[in-house]
């Protein structure tokens, strides 16, 4: 007999909700949040519609309401495996974008100077009239075409798309905005494990005895999963904490280490960590000696950065490093989860890799509790990676295999040539250099925003204006990258199409059509299937190279090229994912209900003929030969990579003595395409800002609210000062804020709001992922408060010390929650 | 004993992959990965020459004088565009060959001169010279269709 607990709260001000805590071992209270328009009751919403939360990475499970064929609200699904039924605010409230009232509703083409509405047919014509003309310049005409997609659409469309760029255009210049969030999770996988995936599963929470946080704030990036460890913190044996972040951020806050590492330094930290590990005795010399490969090696590199070494270099206290040692290598049931403050920073590949070195050495891998997630920063980032819509083959493959290629082109029916396989699929930022170099002459972004999202907006903005590049934007909105378009596609949206995607712990969950497009709005599978039958795609016998039509058979073809491979979803049906709870990948013959945890056995994905990658360089990237690889005689064991710490590209010097990094916060999401169209959401965080520590803002003489001027050698910007616990020397300015709200141009005349302008063009030699988080910058007062607080919410990392400034969504925001009891 | 020739040419040969390393990531500083691991071989080929100053002095007696640092006759100066990139990262290529092989000779000398400290610096640098050289091929087969065929 259950009984249940009804509240109703202002879920902008009180973003986690109420705690429900639990033990270790029991299981996760169920909490059902839900919010719907002021005016409708649950019992007055005609239909639920199944779905999963696209505005974040954690997979949350959700029904979308739907009353007189609009979306009327949503309600989290107490079955799930991921979210018992909570919900994110930018889910709750989230949703009212679909329904607003500038979305596209008709395809543009660019007039002279204007984008102009016009039919499908016209807009697709001259496209595809521009695609065939470029095709047949000669043998390189695949050369010319560039895609540019995103972690937001759904697996039936990257697949679709991923086919079409392989084995229609036969280009390797595809790529994902996952490149710029979550590309170093999958190659620290790829280089530790073999292939993509993650070891462990959320419920992992429910087990584990310490939490490691690495550059990852999960409280305003993924607040279920947080939630979750909230509640374990607030139960009986509660997980101890260590947390690494330049900002004291909720979760540093929370934290029993905080380890406020100078921007940079990720990997001395980690090499120190792990020394200290070695040194006590933390570690299994068994499964090191069974399952890994490169212990010696690991040892004589970190042997060089003893605790004092390292707290210099780091600017933390030798007394920290050593208690979060202690408390990493006493554990016995260790979750570590990594993000962005090391994906976007220097070193980045191998610094996620210690993480999962950290977890091999103690043989803290597919046991309940012992679990590593290495995070996606978008809802269906996982999709673009097994796919091949980013920077990989589909189904986990290895572009240096032969055979993984023939199984490819046997799938597809195509000759093995025309599956570009020469070197690794060309990433974003070579994608855009190309473009710039003029040699990508047709660029198409789909469901993404680079003129705001990338680094160093200015040479972003001339390349996708530049003449004699064919920009095409499929969007939901006329975003800035948009204005700068040839044609404009009108793209139907989450609730508006049919799909399935992915979310960080393998699983899967089915997104249902619950109400029509806006207009003549399409779906993005229905705009890729259009393009391939008007570029009249063709295999090998004549036949249409797409053999499918709808989701659901894209989803049956995706299930035949996952066949054998770790993300193999032959068991899953559409049938079985409206069942109840979302499903694991692998899910087949062999585990019909899904595999909670991979690597149980400690035989990992690194045979040769199986793995997705023969390795790289840490330092360089230079690609390790397959003679290399089969020498090492890898059997099943896992990797442990290793190097130096260098100090970044870009430091701070006497000219631009401050690191600026650049982040989220918990009410927007990306260029606020969605949730700055969502007034409770919008509201809570309106404008740019940027965070100072209080001793630099004294030195500078800037007070709370102060207009400051960011200068980078690339750009510049202005936001109000938020005086508070960013450290020292660092500078924190979100990245959501674009130009869309400021007027018609993709960029004002004189740039100001985007942190974009500031940050460097150079990425991880690895994983190829830009590095935000490590610009030099100067800072400078340029005007007074005058009164005013700065634009920043405060709750979260941006809350100033005093409480002064009250965040709060009033009486539009009140959400309900329900705890079963 | 002829092995302070080898070490006169392994520095020269260092000096001048450095200047080259250096000319290059500067010309072709518009591709960013170029220009920002060239800057990180740059310091590694000059730690490569320090580390060849001991023995310098160790077999001074028959070591020639300070090198040069001749412009090498395999860099030709670096040239711009995609075919250009691909020609400079050729020479560069070909400059860490000549690097990697004076490298394996010091280490066979090494090992007749029974001198531990030459062997394990022969060892590591040889080992950090293939990876450049390993970068280099990598970049150039990412970089070969484009500016071959396509451009």
């Amino acid at each position: 007999m259950c009984a249940a607990s009804r509240h109703l709260s202002d879920r902008i001000a009180d973003v986690w909700g109420e705690r429900t805590p639990y033990g270790p071992g029991d299981p996760w209270p169920v909490r059902v949040d839900a919010f719907l328009d002021d005016s409708i009751g649950e019992e007055e919403v005609d239909a639920w519609f199944r779905s999963a939360s696209i505005l974040h990475s954690n997979g949350d499970a959700m029904d979308i309401g739907v009353k007189d064929g609009r979306i009327v609200g949503v309600r989290g699904r107490a079955v799930d495996r991921i979210n018992h039924g909570r919900l994110d605010p930018k889910d709750l409230y989230g949703w009212q974008a679909v329904n607003s009232p500038d979305r596209l509703t008709r395809p543009l083409v660019r007039e002279g100077s204007e984008l102009v509405e016009t039919d499908w047919d016209t807009a697709m014509d001259r496209i595809v009239s521009r695609s065939q003309d470029l095709l047949g310049e000669g043998p390189g005409g695949w050369g010319h075409f560039g895609f540019y997609t995103t972690g937001q659409l759904f697996l039936e469309e990257y697949y679709t798309l991923g086919v079409i760029g392989k084995a229609g255009i036969g280009t390797p210049h595809m790529d994902g905005n996952t490149r710029l969030c979550t590309a170093t999770a999958a190659a620290s996988l790829k280089a530790s494990f073999g292939t993509d995936g993650q070891p462990g599963s959320y419920i992992d929470i429910d087990h584990c005895d310490a939490l490691a946080l690495f550059g990852h704030n999960v409280a305003e990036t993924q607040t279920v999963l947080w939630m979750r460890m909230l509640d374990r913190r607030r139960g009986p044996e509660p997980p101890k904490m260590v947390v690494v972040d330049p900002r004291r951020t909720p979760v540093a806050d929370e934290a029993d280490v905080h380890l406020a590492v100078r921007p940079g330094t990720n990997q001395a930290l980690m090499n120190g960590l792990l020394r200290e590990l070695i040194v006590n005795g933390w570690y299994d010399a068994d499964y090191v000696r069974d399952h890994t490969l490169g212990f010696d090696e690991l040892r004589s590199v970190v042997e060089a950065y003893p605790p004092e070494l390292v707290a210099d270099i780091c600017d933390v206290s030798v007394e920290d490093i050593q208690e979060a040692a202690r408390i990493l290598g006493t554990a016995q049931r260790l979750v570590s989860t990594v993000l962005q403050g090391f994906y976007q920073s220097n070193q980045a590949t191998v610094a996620a890799c210690m993480v999962n070195n950290l977890h091999l050495i103690r043989g803290m891998i597919g046991r309940p509790g012992a679990g590593i997630y290495q995070m996606n920063g978008q809802p269906t980032a996982q999709n673009t990676r097994e796919t091949g819509a980013d920077g990989d083959l589909p189904g986990l493959r290895n572009w240096e295999n032969p055979d993984h290629i023939e199984e490819l082109a046997r799938l597809w029916n195509v000759d093995r040539q025309k599956i570009p396989h020469w070197a690794a699929p060309t990433h974003a930022m070579q994608i855009f250099r190309y473009a710039e170099q003029g040699s990508i002459k047709l660029l198409w972004v789909s469901a993404t925003n680079p003129a705001v999202s990338l680094p160093e907006l200015s040479r972003i903005r001339d390349i996708l204006a530049k003449e004699g590049l064919f920009l095409v934007v499929q969007d939901l909105f006329l975003t800035e990258t948009a204005r700068l378009a040839d044609v404009v596609l009108p793209a139907a949206t989450w609730g508006e199409k049919l799909g399935t995607f992915t979310c960080v712990d393998r699983t899967v969950h089915i997104s249902d059509k619950a109400v029509e497009p806006p207009g003549e709005a399409r779906s993005d599978l229905d705009i890729f299937l259009d393009y391939a039958r008007r570029m009249d795609f063709r295999n090998k016998d004549g036949a249409p190279l797409i053999t499918w039509d709808d989701p659901e058979s894209a989803f049956e073809a995706w299930k035949e090229c996952t066949r054998g491979r770790p993300c193999d979803y032959t068991g899953i049906t559409y049938e079985r994912l409206r069942g109840g709870s979302g499903i694991q990948w692998p899910c087949n013959d062999r585990h019909p209900d899904g595999l909670e945890r991979l690597y149980s056995d400690g035989v990992f994905n690194t045979d040769p003929d199986y793995c997705e990658t023969f390795g790289h360089d840490m330092v360089t990237g230079a690609v390790h030969t397959e003679a290399d690889y089969r020498a090492k005689a890898p059997a099943g064991r896992a990797f442990l990579h290793s190097a130096e710490y260098q100090p970044s590209p870009e430091v701070p010097n006497e000219r631009y003595p401050f690191t600026l990094t650049t982040g989220r916060t918990v009410y927007q999401f990306h260029t606020r395409t969605k949730t700055g169209r969502a007034p409770q959401l919008q509201d809570a965080a309106p404008e740019v800002w940027a965070e100072l520590h209080p001793l630099d803002a004294q030195a500078l003489g800037v007070a709370e609210g102060d207009v400051l001027r960011i200068t980078s050698p690339r750009g510049a910007l202005k936001a109000r000062a938020r005086v508070c616990g960013t450290r020292q020397g660092t500078v924190f300015v979100p990245f959501h804020y674009g130009y869309w709200d400021k007027g018609e141009a993709a960029a004002p005349q004189e740039p100001e709001r985007a942190a974009n302008e500031l940050t460097l063009t150079d990425w991880d030699p690895v994983s190829k992922q830009p590095l935000f988080k490590v610009a030099a910058v100067r800072v400078a007062k340029a005007a007074n408060a005058n009164g005013t607080y700065a634009p920043a919410p405060v709750i979260g990392a941006s809350a100033p010390p005093d409480g002064s400034a009250r965040t709060r969504g009033g009486p539009t925001a009140v959400a309900s929650s329900r705890v079963e009891e | 004993m002829q092995l302070a020739h080898y070490l006169g040419l392994l520095l020269q040969a260092e000096h001048s992959l450095s200047d080259a390393f250096q000319e290059v990531g500067r010309a072709h500083a518009a591709e960013a990965d170029v220009y920002f691991i060239c800057q990180k071989l740059v310091r590694q080929c000059d730690e490569h020459a320090e580390s060849l100053r001991p023995f310098v002095q160790r077999y001074s007696e028959q070591a020639p004088d300070e090198p040069e640092r001749l412009h090498s006759e395999l860099f030709q100066g670096s040239r711009s565009g995609g075919l250009g990139l691909l020609r400079d990262l050729q020479d560069l290529y070909l400059m860490t060959a000549e690097c990697d092989i004076c490298w394996v000779m010091m280490g066979q000398a090494a090992q007749g001169a029974r001198d531990s400290e030459l062997y394990e610096v022969a060892t590591r640098c040889g080992v950090e010279t293939s990876t450049q050289a390993a970068w280099l091929r990598t970049r150039m087969k990412q970089a070969a269709p484009q500016a071959l065929v396509v451009s």
